[in-house]
């Protein structure tokens, strides 16, 4: 899809026009300087969405240790729970994995609303279709080649950013959406970027997308997250996903920030050895989260937290200390408005009869039940707009899933 | 786009001339097939000893978490932890102060096995076939993102997929499928049949990884027609198949040993097709999968995708279909069908964006400039957002513009293309360059910008940086 590289200079122009001048705060010993604020009215609190590619399981993430099929479908769970800890309680059936301590807090603040036995649309196996699908937010894959968040900004006029290089399928379709990742070194040529700034205005795709990173570089986030990577505490890793999410936290809380960032995370396709690897790549994700909200601030408030993946998996652990694709799994909302400290679920339950297919948790809740009034509440989009221009096709919207 | 334009930069790696393909581009390309120049492996680690490498740094790494946790007391062999993803039945002697050795070793095997494969890509006079090579490569990828695979990734290559790149495709497949790097990569080394005398033993089972990948990736494709129970028998078909512990192919050089003490027992049933237990059973499935028309189709749009357009014309993805069927799959004739269709020299296709790695060694070869030792350029891929050897996903590195053409990736191709340009201006004068490279394709604002350049080093990254050089 074209991107119109006027309608970026338009809303540029708009914004200065609306006359805020450039906003400069101070925080940390770093020096945030902003563009001009669009209209107030695209800014319903910010929404951060995390992906996890490879499909999470959600039996582990969030067991079932009510269920009274539980212990006999995962039987070295009682060991594992020596070896990483005990899982901790939430209300009902379920237990969040030991290496969420943030959200368990979260959820004991009423912060944290888990959805289970949650999917997507879609009911095969493949990761490649399934992300495809998730991001696309069509009713199969490949029906649309721009991403749900993507067609949102759109239609909201409003900003998006993903942390990483390159832009996801989710986030493509608007003008508004960029990508940014932290720079090793400084030290750009000024003149040399104007150049190819120049050289790229023959070509509509390149002189839109350049446009775009230098408006970052120099503009907006530019001055803020010059050499933010090496000054943030973060993971110590420039790419690693507790950097990236407190840099996302910074981005959003400045006043002139973006109203949605995306996050990628990896490494959750467990075929084998998924104690260790989930114990670390949960920590990591509670870790991270935990420094998205410390670097939102005040703005915590206001902001929602959407954690999400492409499906479950099988719900019995396969012949090597792992799990098989699946299909339902879980979902998490955060924020400081979320009515949470309660577990979303129409649980399906896990005797073999009550499975999909024999194998896997059966979804009972879509997915875009929760992505269809996250939109309705960040990007400000009446229900028609989404039906018809985001989601087409999504069942209704879940109610009550904030607090006001 | 003219024909020589073509040949040199959307099939190959770019040429620092186009004088000499001009005359005949369609002959240019053909004669790389019959006489491909060849890779010298000589003083590169196999796959055994890469493996050994592999696992000496895991062994080095559990042993050291596991001092650390018991207070620096003598470590006794190590069963699970941070990097294990193999079955750990024995461990390995104690070696705390073994870890930076190790890896320093495997580093410099890794190291040299990229800087030998970089420098033919930037010198070989067959770069077509070089990069028909990187396709299969890619199309069987394996990554380095788990302890055992972390050396594997330049052996696979070397041994499952060159020497059979034009080979019939269930040869290569064969090669690919049962090569101990994929037999790693995606767990059939721990999928054991439940029925078999291990799995009775051991209550250990069936892991589906690899079955699946084979039927979705790397044959008959996502939609290919195979159901959740396909997968199952296929992968209870592949169990047996796995790595010896100590790296011995058990005789079968450089793939994949059948331990019968880990098969399922009994036939299994894929696609409708029976297979009788044992280990011929994954021959006769992979004859049978290259055979099967959904494998055909999925394997012309790829190669039409990666070699002509993210959206390849249908008559031309047809073509190569049918070829593939009526030579069953042979990848010399599958290659003659796709470089010679005039679908696939059309110049109205949409150029494709080269990914980071294409980028860079076709700036390489176009200044005739040697790779020297390949760190930077590896971080330098990295930021670029490709991690060489370490491909997200079994799908490997996308080949779609807008899967690379982002924001912040096109700056950071800008930015290396300065650096890059600075170190290097002094090898060619980039506006002569330009046009003998781009020929009849420079475009006028390109070859002004590049001579309004205010220095030899800015030129030459305006050349690098430019669409032209961009895409391909």
């Amino acid at each position: 899809m074209k991107t119109p590289v006027l309608l970026r200079r338009a809303w540029l122009a708009r914004a200065a026009a609306g006359g805020a001048g450039l906003a400069a705060l101070s925080l940390g010993g770093a020096r945030f300087a902003w563009a001009a604020s669009p209209p107030a009215a695209t800014h319903r609190g910010r929404l951060v969405v995390v992906m996890l590619r490879g499909a999470l399981d959600g039996l582990a993430a969030v067991p079932a240790i009510g269920d009274p099929n539980w212990a006999s479908l995962r039987p070295q769970a009682a060991a594992d729970d020596a070896r990483v800890g005990a899982p901790l309680a939430l209300e009902g059936l379920f237990a969040l994995h030991p290496a969420l301590p943030t959200l368990h807090a979260w959820y004991g603040e009423g912060r944290l609303l888990v959805a289970h036995a949650v999917a997507s649309p879609y009911r095969e196996r493949s990761h490649f279709d399934a992300q495809q699908l998730l991001e696309s937010g069509g009713n199969r894959p490949f029906e649309f080649d721009t991403g749900w968040l993507g067609r949102g900004l759109a239609q909201a006029h409003g900003r998006g950013v993903a942390l990483g290089s390159a832009l996801p399928l989710a986030l493509r379709g608007a003008d508004g959406a960029s990508s940014w990742a932290p720079e090793r070194k400084a030290g750009v040529d000024g003149d040399l970027m104007h150049r190819v700034a120049r050289l790229y205005a023959q070509d509509a795709q390149f002189a839109a997308v350049f446009a775009k990173a230098r408006d970052q570089q120099q503009g907006s986030m530019g001055d803020m997250t010059n050499g933010m990577a090496s000054e943030m505490a973060g993971d110590g890793n420039p790419g690693g996903f507790v950097t990236l999410a407190q840099a996302a936290g910074r981005m959003l809380a400045a006043d002139d920030g973006p109203s949605l960032a995306w996050l990628d995370t990896t490494g959750w396709d467990t075929h084998t050895q998924q104690a260790a690897r989930l114990s670390r790549g949960l920590a990591q994700l509670d870790t991270g989260l935990a420094a998205l909200r410390s670097a939102l601030g005040a703005r915590w408030a206001s902001t929602s937290v959407l954690v999400m993946t492409e499906f479950g998996r099988s719900a019995a652990m396969n012949g090597s200390s792992g799990t098989d694709h699946g299909t339902a799994g879980v979902a998490f909302l955060a924020g400081g408005a979320v009515a949470g400290g309660r577990v979303l679920t129409d649980w399906p339950g896990l005797a073999r009869a009550q499975l999909q297919d024999g194998r896997d948790l059966r979804p009972t809740l879509d997915l875009r039940a929760l992505l269809k009034p996250a939109l309705q509440r960040h990007f400000g989009l009446d229900s028609a707009v989404i039906d018809t221009q985001v989601l087409p096709g999504a069942p209704r919207g879940l109610d009550g899933l904030w607090r006001a | 786009m003219h024909a020589e334009f073509i040949a040199a930069h959307r099939f190959g790696f770019s040429e620092t001339s186009l004088a000499t393909i001009q005359a005949d581009p369609r002959g240019w390309v053909h004669a790389q097939f019959r006489q491909p120049a060849v890779l010298d492996n000589r003083g590169l680690a196999g796959s055994a000893e890469a493996l050994q490498l592999s696992r000496r740094v895991v062994a080095a790494a559990l042993t050291q978490n596991a001092q650390a946790a018991l207070g620096a007391m003598t470590a006794k062999p190590a069963t699970s932890g941070a990097m294990a993803d193999e079955p750990a039945t024995s461990g390995w002697p104690a070696q705390a102060s073994a870890l930076q050795p190790a890896r320093r070793a495997l580093r410099q095997a890794n190291g040299r096995a990229l800087q030998r494969r970089w420098q033919h890509t930037i010198t070989t006079p067959t770069p077509v076939y070089e990069r028909w090579v990187m396709f299969w490569a890619n199309h069987f990828s394996v990554a380095a993102t788990k302890g055992s695979t972390l050396g594997l990734v330049a052996p696979f290559e070397r041994e499952a997929i060159r020497p059979h790149a034009t080979a019939p495709f269930a040869t290569l497949l064969r090669a690919a499928t049962l090569h101990p790097a994929m037999l790693l990569y995606l767990d059939n080394t721990q999928s054991i049949g439940p029925g078999s005398p291990a799995g009775l033993r051991r209550a250990r089972g069936l892991n589906e990884n690899l079955a699946r990948e084979l039927l979705e990736l790397h044959t008959l494709g996502v939609s290919g027609g195979y159901t959740q129970a396909d997968i199952v028998e296929a992968a209870r078909l592949l169990t047996g198949w796995t790595v010896a512990r100590d790296g011995d192919t058990g005789g079968t050089a450089n793939a994949g040993r059948f331990n019968p003490a880990f098969h399922e027992p009994g036939a299994k049933r894929v696609l409708g097709t029976t297979y009788r237990e044992g280990p011929e059973a994954a021959d006769a499935l992979f004859a049978d999968l290259a055979r099967h028309p959904a494998t055909a189709r999925f394997v012309a749009t790829k190669l039409a995708r990666h070699f002509v357009s993210d959206t390849p014309p249908p008559a031309l993805v047809d073509a190569v279909a049918s070829r593939f069927s009526a030579t069953d799959g042979d990848l010399l004739a599958v290659a003659d069908a796709l470089f010679s269709h005039d679908l696939a020299w059309q110049s109205a296709n949409p150029a494709k964006f080269k990914r980071p790695e294409e980028l860079l060694l076709s700036a390489h070869r176009v200044l005739k400039l040697p790779m020297g030792q390949p760190e930077r350029s590896v971080l330098a891929l990295t930021a670029m957002g490709q991690a060489v050897g370490r491909a997200p996903s079994p799908a490997g590195w996308p080949d779609r513009t807008e899967d690379w053409l982002a924001p912040d990736a096109l700056w950071k191709r800008v930015e290396w293309a300065g650096r890059f340009a600075a170190e290097h201006a002094g090898m060619a004068d980039a506006r002569q360059l330009a046009s003998l490279s781009l020929g009849r394709d420079l475009g006028d604002d390109t070859r002004q910008q590049i001579e309004r350049a205010d220095s030899g080093a800015q030129a030459l990254a305006l050349l690098l940086a430019s669409p032209e050089f961009q895409r391909r």
